[in-house]
C-alpha cells in the first residue's frame, strides 16, 4: 500500500508538472519573444528561446519613447490606486450600513443593492447615460467612474462579512458606551472587517489595472489618457498607433518611425502590462484564493 | 408605549449618520444601474443624437424585425449558447480533475502548482489576445513558423480562417479558467472528512474507485450549483474573451461572433446605436429569465446558494 501511494504521489507530480509548464508556456514566449531581435522574429517568428538575443524592444519602450509607456503607466496606477481607495471607501459603509440590526428601512436597502446584480441597462443605455447626462465622454472619470462598483456583488460580500463574522454584542458593547454610529464603525467594525477589506481591496485593483474597455469605448479624441491597456488595445486594433502616438508626443521617436521594431515592441508592451500583476501576485494570492472561495458559489 | 414611541424617535436619529455614510454608495448605484434602465427604450427608436434618447422617433419594434430578419441575430444567440455550453463542460471536468489530483499530493510543489495555474486569471483579456497572437499571427506566429514545418504542414492563415476558432476559444478559455473553478472545487474537497478515503483505503478501494465512489458523489452538491448558477448566465458572453482573442477579425466572425461582441461593434465601431440597443435589451431580456429560472433551481436545491 505505501509503496503503491508513492508511486501514485510521483506520477501526480509528473501531471501536475505538465499542467503547469502548459500554464506557463503562453507566458514564457512571450517574455523570450520581447527580448529577440526585431528581424530575428520577421524571419523565424516568436520563439520559446530567443534566436538573436535582444533588448531593442525595451531600450525604444524605455529610451527612445519613454515618455509613451510612462504616461500610460502613470495613469494605470494612479487608476488602479484611486479606484481601490474610493471603491472601498464607498463600498465599507454601504455594507456596514445594510448589516446593521434594527436599522429602518434595511430590506428594502438590500433589495436596491441586490437587484443591481441581475439585472442591468447594458452597454448601450450606460454608455448614452454617462455620455449625454454626465459627459464622460474623452475624461479620466470615464475610467474610474463605470468600474468603482459595477453591481452589488462586493457590498453583498461585504455585508455577510459584517454579519456574519463581527458579533453584534460587541457593537453593542460600544454603542452602550456612548460611542457615536461613525466610531463604532470606524474603530471598531472596520478594524474586524481588515480581512475582507483586503480581499475585496485586490480584486477591485486587478479590475482597474486590466480594464481597458472602458478606454476603448469613452475615449475617442482624448488618447494621451490611455492607461496601459488601453494602449495595447490600441495597439492591437490598429498596429500604426504607437507610430502615431509617438509621432504625436514628438520628439526623437519621429525620426526613426521607418525602422520602429513593431512585433518586438508589442510584445515587449505586453510584459509591461502583466509585469506589476506578477509581481505582486505572490504577496496577494492567499487573498485572492480567499476572494475565489467566499464568492465562489455566488460568483 | 410612550417609552416605546422615544425609544423609536432616537433610533431614527441615531442612524442618521449610517444613512449618511450610506448615500454615496446608494447614489453610485443610482447612478451606475438604475439611471440607464430608461434608456432600453432607445431599442424602440431610432436614435439620433441630437435629439437624444427620448427625443429620437419611435419606430416601435422595427428593430427587432430588422435584428431577427438578418442572419446575425441566429448566428450571435447560437455562438453565444453552443460556447458558453462547451465551457461549462470542459471547464468542470478539468476542474474536478486537477483538483482532485491536487488534493492528493503531498508535497510543497502543491502550492506552486496551484498559483500557476491561477495566473492566467488574473491577466487582461487583451494581453491574452497578445499571447494568443504570438502562437497563431500568420507572419510571425510561432505555429506557423516553428510547430507546422516540423511536422510538414503548409501554414495556415488562422486569422481568417474560422473553421478552428471554436477549438482555440475553448482552449484558451479553459487555460485561463480551469484554476478557478479548481480552487473552488479543492476548498470543497478540503473540507471533507477523511475517514470517508480511509476506510474506503481499508476496502481495498483503489484511486480510481475512491474518485468515482467518493469524491464525486461528494463534490455532487457544489458541481450542480455551479453548473446551474453557470446556466443562468449562459446568455451572456465572455466579451473580452470574444472580442480580444480572435483580434476583431471580421472573417472570423461567423464562429467568434457573440451577442456581447454583436452590441459592443454596434455601438463603438458600426455607430448602429438602436440596433445595438435592441440586441442588448433581447440578452437582458433573455438572460434575466434564465437567471431567474436557474436560482428557482438552487434555491429548490440549496436555499443558501441561491441568488435570490
Amino acid at each position: 500500500m505505501y509503496k503503491n501511494d508513492r508511486i501514485f504521489n510521483y506520477i501526480g507530480h509528473v501531471l501536475m508538472l505538465i499542467v503547469t509548464v502548459m500554464t506557463l508556456l503562453p507566458f514564457i514566449l512571450l517574455i523570450s519573444s520581447s527580448f529577440t531581435d526585431n528581424d530575428a522574429i520577421l524571419r523565424y517568428g516568436y520563439g520559446f528561446i530567443p534566436s538573436v538575443f535582444s533588448t531593442f524592444a525595451f531600450e525604444w519602450l524605455f529610451i527612445t519613447n519613454g515618455e509613451i509607456i510612462l504616461r500610460a503607466y502613470g495613469i494605470s496606477f494612479l487608476l488602479t490606486i484611486l479606484g481601490v481607495i474610493l471603491s472601498i471607501v464607498i463600498t465599507t459603509p454601504l455594507a456596514y450600513g445594510m448589516a446593521k440590526q434594527g436599522l429602518p428601512l434595511r430590506k428594502i436597502i438590500i433589495m436596491y443593492v441586490f437587484l443591481t446584480m441581475i439585472f442591468n441597462g447594458g452597454l448601450v443605455p450606460t454608455y448614452l447615460n454617462y455620455t449625454q447626462v454626465f459627459g464622460l465622454k474623452d475624461t479620466f472619470w470615464a475610467l474610474l467612474i463605470p468600474n468603482l462598483l459595477t453591481n452589488g456583488f462586493f457590498v453583498l460580500l461585504m455585508k455577510s462579512y459584517f454579519a456574519t463574522s463581527i458579533p453584534n454584542e460587541i457593537l453593542e458593547a460600544a454603542s452602550i458606551d456612548g460611542a457615536s454610529e461613525t466610531r463604532i464603525m470606524l474603530q471598531v467594525a472596520v478594524p474586524m472587517a481588515k480581512p475582507i477589506i483586503a480581499t475585496i481591496a485586490i480584486f477591485v485593483a486587478i479590475n482597474y489595472w486590466n480594464d481597458w474597455l472602458n478606454g476603448f469605448v469613452y475615449l475617442a479624441r482624448r488618447t494621451d489618457l490611455a492607461s496601459i491597456q488601453v494602449l495595447l488595445n490600441r495597439i492591437m486594433q490598429n498596429v500604426q498607433v504607437l507610430q502615431q502616438n509617438a509621432a504625436a508626443i514628438g520628439g526623437e521617436a519621429a525620426v526613426g518611425l521607418a525602422q520602429t521594431p513593431i512585433v518586438a515592441v508589442r510584445m515587449a508592451m505586453a510584459v509591461m502590462g502583466v509585469l506589476p500583476i506578477v509581481l505582486v501576485y505572490p504577496f496577494v494570492q492567499k487573498n485572492f484564493v480567499k476572494g475565489i472561495t467566499l464568492g465562489g458559489v455566488k460568483g | 408605549m410612550t417609552r416605546v414611541k422615544v425609544k423609536k424617535k432616537t433610533n431614527w436619529r441615531r442612524f442618521i449618520p449610517v444613512y449618511l455614510m450610506m448615500l454615496p454608495g446608494l447614489a453610485y448605484f443610482f447612478i451606475n444601474n438604475y439611471m440607464p434602465l430608461p434608456g432600453i427604450m432607445v431599442a424602440f427608436r431610432r436614435f439620433n443624437a441630437q435629439l437624444g434618447i427620448h427625443g429620437s422617433p419611435w419606430v416601435g419594434f422595427a428593430n427587432f424585425e430588422f435584428l431577427f430578419a438578418t442572419q446575425d441575430a441566429w448566428i450571435i444567440t447560437r455562438n453565444t449558447i453552443l460556447y458558453n455550453t462547451a465551457f461549462i463542460i470542459v471547464n468542470t471536468v478539468l476542474a474536478i480533475l486537477v483538483a482532485a489530483l491536487l488534493s492528493e499530493l503531498s508535497g510543497k510543489l502543491k502550492n506552486v502548482y496551484q498559483s500557476a495555474i491561477l495566473l492566467p486569471n488574473l491577466i487582461s483579456t487583451v494581453i491574452i489576445g497578445y499571447l494568443v497572437f504570438a502562437f497563431l499571427s500568420a507572419e510571425s506566429g510561432f505555429i506557423n513558423n516553428t510547430v507546422l514545418p516540423f511536422l510538414g504542414i503548409s501554414p495556415i492563415s488562422w486569422y481568417t480562417e474560422p473553421s478552428y476558432w471554436p477549438f482555440i476559444l475553448i482552449l484558451v478559455n479553459a487555460w485561463r479558467g480551469v484554476g478557478y473553478g479548481c480552487i473552488i472545487y479543492l476548498a470543497t474537497l478540503t473540507g471533507f472528512d477523511r475517514s470517508y478515503y480511509e476506510s474506503a483505503m481499508l476496502d481495498g478501494a483503489g484511486r480510481g474507485k475512491q474518485f468515482l465512489h467518493i469524491t464525486l458523489p461528494l463534490l455532487k452538491p457544489t458541481i450542480i450549483m455551479l453548473t446551474l448558477l453557470s446556466i443562468g448566465r449562459i446568455f451572456y458572453a465572455d466579451f473580452g474573451l470574444f472580442f480580444q482573442v480572435p483580434m476583431n477579425q471580421g472573417a472570423l466572425f461567423s464562429t467568434t461572433n457573440v451577442i456581447d461582441t454583436y452590441v459592443f461593434r454596434g455601438l463603438v465601431q458600426l455607430g448602429n446605436i438602436s440596433m445595438s440597443a435592441a440586441a442588448g435589451l433581447y440578452q437582458s431580456v433573455v438572460g434575466f429569465i434564465l437567471v431567474l429560472f436557474a436560482n428557482v433551481v438552487v434555491r429548490k436545491i440549496d436555499p443558501d446558494s441561491a441568488l435570490i
